[in-house]
């Protein structure tokens, strides 16, 4: 059971209250862009195993979307965060570093 | 001009807690950024206070970063919401009469934690009356909260009231009692 805390109304809300909008923080390739930074932004995702960023959306509940930090394998989270962010917070980083010491952010 | 009936007509079912439909129940929503000092300020002329997060204080529910819902007498409904729209004219903001879009129901008695915990993923033990709960009623959205330890109110869709007043008729079914609030 995944259980995520909304940072918008502050409910723990379980897995089946929410919505998967898998990866965040994607940069969106749209019209005028090459075919393959379109193809890749529509398809290619790294499918972690491991620290992964996430969207999801507090359907049943305030129906925010917003953003989490957790572990795909583990279900460990580190944290969640409001949607209007445009990449991972330092909060959020170093709750990371701090279980997984060998982690660090993509570039 | 219809005659305005509940979806549930009375309907009442007794178990171990009292399920019974709450009858027809004024209700307007307003959509609005309530962290504003605009929208708050037009709310309060109004003589409505924006609740802290979650809670529904005389009739105000706190829904959402941007929702309220007004709880109020049937009939009162529409004159609320022309009074609301009125004087959030000049903010961002949306103001609907939602009465006959849901339904509201009530649970009352002993068990009526247990009769909710067995349908919601909501941790009851820890839920404080007052507190509106947003979630999912086994298959479906629903909002309820606390009136004290016994009584609740539930709202939903007016499309699938049937359905939550049967799936609550059956886990407030006699001999189903789980008993994990009173040891
Ligand atoms: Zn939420």
């Amino acid at each position: 059971m995944l259980t995520l805390k909304c940072p918008y109304c502050g409910v723990q809300a379980c897995e089946t209250e929410l919505s998967p909008g898998y990866e965040a923080h994607l940069k969106r390739f749209g019209p005028g862009s090459s075919d393959d930074d379109f193809e890749t932004y529509l398809f290619t995702r790294p499918n972690v195993k491991g620290v992964h960023f996430e969207r999801w959306r507090h359907a049943y509940g305030c129906g925010k979307w917003f953003l989490a930090a957790r572990c795909t394998t583990t279900l460990e989270v580190f944290g969640t965060y409001s949607a209007q962010t445009p990449a991972p917070p330092a909060e959020i980083i170093e709750a990371i570093k701090s279980k997984r010491p060998d982690w660090s952010p993509e570039t | 001009m219809s005659n305005a009936m509940s979806v549930l007509e009375g309907a009442v079912s007794t178990g171990f807690v009292t399920v019974r439909d709450a009858g027809l129940t004024g209700m307007v929503s307003v959509r609005a950024d309530l962290t504003d000092a605009a929208t708050v300020a037009a709310l309060s002329s109004c003589g409505i206070t924006v609740p802290v997060v979650r809670q529904i204080v005389d009739g105000v529910a706190w829904m959402a970063p941007d929702e309220l819902l007004l709880v109020t007498e049937y009939a009162d409904a529409p004159a609320l919401a022309q009074k609301v729209q009125a004087a959030m004219a000049d903010t961002h903001a949306l103001v609907h009469v939602v009465s006959d879009a849901r339904a509201v129901l009530r649970v009352e008695g002993a068990g009526t934690k247990e009769a909710l915990a067995k349908l919601c993923p909501v941790d009851l033990a820890t839920l404080a009356p007052g507190e509106v709960r947003r979630t999912r009623l086994a298959q479906v959205a629903a909002a309820f909260w606390l009136e004290d330890a016994e009584n609740a109110q539930i709202i939903c869709f007016r499309s699938v009231a049937d359905y939550v007043f049967g799936v609550l008729q059956m886990s407030a079914r006699k001999g189903s009692e789980v008993g994990v609030f009173t040891r």
